[in-house]
């Protein structure tokens, strides 16, 4: 097998995992609507509408360096 | 000063904003001037011929493309990304001295950067590459401002206090490694005077000068990978950022799926990149290569839409705020712009479709719908939403912004439907031949034709330029506007009449 050969399968089987992948991503997406933490997908859209910094964050990076309304007064 | 409570602070986004505004007149002005010189060439000498190098078509058109492009496209990127990144992770700049001066340095680093593009251009100094025609201590210049940007952006990330990354956040990360990976690949190249040429010469051309490392049809493709993923990770990518933040952000309303928006980001970063093969159609380069850029171009339309029709969807049961608010219009036309243009890129990069529409003035009146309806429009619409909240004041005049919100709609469709005409025109002229196969037309005669639809392109370019005055305008306005409470900023901007 010459190296045009190998290319051409090694590009085919590439673009048949690649749909595989986006398909089986919206499959997983819908199927279980929220995420490994449990945060339902569509909830992240308030990291955009409630974006104050006093805002409690849709999933803080710890409990100690959320903002709280103490900390915004500080 | 202690016990202020902890806010955003906009200084960096400020400033940009500001480059965004000076830097849009600048191309934009240039941009209407070199329209009419190709309607009335008499126009290229106007200023004398003694200064006429300077103001010539072929020096002036780089200058119109890169300040648009990476005058006020990516100083628009840079003031929304200053705003939006702090915002959505939940973290002040004021809380990182780092950040702040990165920040600070990266804009003035640019500053330096666009002073250096514009003289150079100007002396007619450039790699001959379009998009990338500055010489390479301009290059080396510009790959450190972007370096900044990336400490900026990881930087600001490394501190947040939102663990998950907003959609947009998404979008300016794929910025940052697309263009960053574009912009290295394609502007390889050796100094000249490092160079040695076939028949033995060394020491050529003056220091600043260079050539690509790359040759022939290579060099052609590696140029159009570059040059059409410009338009995807300098006016797709980050413009759908904006959307995805200001347009929910001032309607109030969530965005219609997170999970489309998720999997339509997924789609086009692995479609974008193969597109550009698009460009070389009937060339010297592999006819698979070109196959697949037309067919890679073709399903671009599935990931481009389902952004676009999400922020349409956004607005389901909302109308009315569409009606009401010319803010909100310049989004949604913005979004119908993007559909518009990421259907027509398409159909011309089929190859039938192509064979009329390559090299003529319908691949130009595609770009500008894209750019003035799509990038344009909503990075006017972004700054507008920001003024209100940066300087603490309502908008000066919501009847100036609804009067240039119909100017410029008018603008680009004078500007688009004349080049349509004259591409296809031009397509055809340039085909037709007798029964023998002598060609019907000389490439003057196309030249006459189109020369009504040259002066409309031009006033259609000038109906765009004076809305961008007014927006101008109607910002700095703002600076000097009524104070508003903090509370009224939830959603809605707050508008002067």
């Amino acid at each position: 097998m010459d190296i045009n050969t190998i290319t051409a399968y090694a590009y085919f089987f590439l673009t048949v995992f690649l749909v595989v992948g986006t398909y089986s991503y919206i499959y997983h997406l819908y199927k279980n609507r929220k995420d490994a933490t449990g945060v339902d997908y569509e909830h992240y859209s308030n990291m955009a509408l409630k974006d104050d910094i006093g805002d409690t964050p849709v999933k803080p990076i710890s409990e100690e360096k959320a903002p709280t309304k103490g900390d915004k007064e500080k | 000063m202690e016990n202020r409570p902890l806010e955003y602070d906009y200084t960096v986004a400020k400033m940009f904003m500001f480059t965004t505004i000076v830097l849009g007149i600048v191309g934009m002005s240039i941009g209407v001037f070199i329209a009419f010189e190709l309607a009335f060439p008499g126009l290229n000498t106007i200023f004398g011929k003694t200064i006429a190098e300077y103001t010539a078509f072929g020096r002036l058109r780089p200058l119109h493309t890169d300040s648009v492009a990476f005058g006020f496209t990516l100083s628009g990127i840079w003031a929304t990304w200053y705003y939006v990144g702090q915002r959505v992770l939940k973290v002040s700049m004021a809380e990182s001295k780092f950040l702040m001066f990165i920040g600070k340095l990266h804009f003035w680093l640019y500053i330096i950067g666009v002073a250096a593009v514009v003289v150079s251009l100007f002396m007619g100094i450039t790699t001959s590459k379009e998009y990338a025609e500055f010489e390479w201590p301009i290059d080396i210049a510009i790959v450190v401002v972007w370096v900044l940007w990336g400490v900026s952006v990881f930087g600001l990330i490394g501190i947040r206090r939102e663990k998950s990354l907003y959609i947009s956040i998404w979008y300016y990360i794929a910025t940052f490694l697309g263009v960053g990976m574009l912009y290295l690949f394609n502007n390889m190249e050796v100094p000249t005077i490092l160079a040695t040429s076939p028949i033995g010469e060394t020491d050529i051309g003056a220091w600043y000068h260079s050539v690509s490392m790359y040759a022939g049809t290579n060099d052609a493709l590696v140029q159009w990978w570059y040059g059409h993923n410009a338009v995807a990770f300098v006016f797709t990518v980050p413009i759908v950022a904006m959307i995805y933040y200001f347009l929910p952000k001032e309607s109030g309303q969530a965005i219609y799926s997170y999970k489309l928006s998720l999997l339509s980001f997924w789609g086009l970063m692995f479609v974008y990149l193969w597109a550009g093969g698009h460009h070389l159609l009937y060339s010297t380069v592999p006819d698979w290569v070109q196959t697949m850029g037309s067919i890679f171009s073709v399903i671009l339309i599935l990931p481009s839409w389902g952004s676009a029709i999400n922020m349409l969807l956004t607005m389901k049961g909302e109308w009315q705020q569409v009606a009401a608010s010319p803010l909100i219009k310049f989004m949604i036309l913005a979004s119908t712009f993007y559909m518009f243009s990421t259907l027509e890129g398409p159909i011309q990069a089929i190859k039938s479709v192509n064979a009329i529409a390559h090299f003529t003035n319908w691949i130009v009146g595609h770009v500008h719908d894209g750019t003035l309806g799509w990038v344009g429009f909503m990075i006017i619409a972004a700054l507008y939403h920001m003024a209100p909240r940066v300087f603490k004041r309502e908008l000066y005049s919501k009847g100036l912004m609804a009067a240039q919100f119909w100017i410029q709609t008018l603008g680009i469709v004078l500007y688009f439907t004349s080049m349509w005409i004259a591409g296809i025109t031009q397509g055809m002229m340039w085909r037709a031949h007798d029964e023998f196969g002598n060609l019907a037309y000389s490439f003057m005669d196309t030249v006459n034709v189109l020369h009504p639809y040259y002066a409309l392109r031009g006033v259609g370019g000038i109906l765009y330029l004076t809305g961008f005055l007014m927006f101008a305008y109607n910002i700095y306005k703002t600076m000097s506007a009524r104070p508003v409470e903090e509370s009224e900023l939830q959603n809605a901007s707050p508008m002067g009449a």
